[in-house]
């Protein structure tokens, strides 16, 4: 049977394939897709926190600061582009979350707490700040 | 359901062709068999010449890992139903040199597993213990988990960072590695953890998680690197912070 040639192949030399990682591999699968969008929602959540620190400058200042700050707030692109990052910021929390049990291992005397337990715990926890930061913008 | 399958099955032969290109095989379609089986098939009765590793049919060599329908496989332990309808793309592993069809060099996976020192370490009798070593049940259970693994290499496959930073040293090593460092006879945790806890071991990890997804053995290699980034940063604290007495 008459084959084809490769002209650059050497006898008894191995010749690998290596095939190249093409730019959009985190294309290839959902999965790579979520854990692209979560590490880039993580520039939404560092986002959130330069706001919330300019807020709380902007309430230093003084009033006029703060009703500047306000109005720039209730503007319909701001909001529509806060909106948004409510959306990322939210998508990486739970994904982010979702994540703990699976690095930590926490034991109760002899028996380990349940994955279910641990992410409750987060849960818990981020309930517990996003209330305290709420009271202290709007509950007083 | 047909009577037939379709397979298309990369090729590659480096004395013939420069690039790997698919290739369509039709095999008659039986319900119990495995992807493997529909392998075997081409082999003995369409081409002899198709290259492929196999060895125990039932899951616990390892060697039969490849890419179906651009998925990490284990090829005799996924039926054919399982990948169907076709055509079936079978692939030779993904983030490994190809050989030869759908044979890898894993070379570089056998030098990164060697690096971890995959065996009990010990500081005190390190050549003739006087007595065995005694381990619980609890004790056991510690580790049993990651020393289920097969080194079948769908980890790997399934990894990106492994094709991005090739001097990763993968999910399974790293499985490996705790699976010594957490067996209560050990004592190399400090010595592996020269290279574990390097730029080219735990911290090149972003945590995508695929590799505990497609393990067959459910061995979670993504849980031991991420239990072991939280264990080394408390070493690390551990050593930063004056009263703790290191």
């Amino acid at each position: 049977v008459d084959r084809p040639v490769n002209p650059d192949y050497t006898r008894h030399h191995p010749k690998w394939y290596r095939p190249r990682t093409p730019i959009f591999w985190w294309l290839r699968s959902g999965a790579y897709l979520r854990f692209i969008l979560r590490e880039l929602t993580a520039l939404f959540v560092g986002y959130s926190a330069i706001l919330f620190m300019a807020q709380a400058i902007a309430l230093g200042r003084g009033p006029g600061a703060w009703a500047a700050f306000q109005a720039w707030l209730g503007h319909p692109v701001v909001l529509a582009f806060h909106a948004f990052v409510l959306v990322a910021v939210l998508f990486h929390t739970i994904t982010w979350l979702g994540l703990a049990p699976r690095a930590l291992v926490v034991r109760l005397g002899r028996r380990r707490v349940p994955d279910g337990a641990v992410l409750a715990g987060h849960y818990a926890a981020w309930a517990v700040v996003s209330a305290a930061v709420a009271w202290l913008l709007v509950g007083r | 359901m047909a009577e037939t399958a379709t397979l298309d099955i990369l090729r590659y032969r480096p004395e013939e062709e420069s690039e790997p290109a698919f290739e369509r095989y039709e095999v008659p379609y039986e319900s119990n068999w495995m992807v493997l089986d529909a392998l075997n098939h081409v082999k003995d009765r369409v081409d002899p010449t198709l290259s492929y590793r196999w060895a125990c049919r039932m899951g616990v060599c390892g060697s039969c890992g490849m890419m179906v329908n651009g998925e990490p496989t284990l090829t005799c332990a996924t039926y054919l139903d399982e990948v169907l309808p076709g055509p079936v793309r079978v692939e030779p592993l993904r983030g490994f040199p190809v050989v030869r069809d759908l044979v890898n060099d894993l070379a570089s996976f056998v030098d990164k597993l060697k690096q971890v020192k995959p065996w009990i370490l010990r500081a005190d009798d390190a050549d003739e213990p006087e007595r065995e070593h005694l381990q619980t049940p609890e004790q056991l259970a510690e580790y049993k988990q990651y020393s289920m693994c097969i080194n079948c290499l769908l980890c790997y496959a399934a990894c990106p960072i492994i094709e991005l930073e090739p001097g990763f040293l993968g999910p399974a090593a790293i499985a490996l590695a705790q699976r010594y460092n957490l067996d209560s006879r050990d004592q190399g945790a400090r010595e592996r953890g020269d290279i574990v806890a390097s730029d080219e071991g735990i911290w090149s990890c972003t945590f995508v998680g695929e590799c505990s997804a497609v393990c067959p053995k459910h061995v979670d290699p993504a849980g031991a690197i991420q239990r072991y980034k939280v264990a080394a940063t408390l070493d690390w604290l551990k050593e930063k912070i004056p009263w703790t007495g290191r």
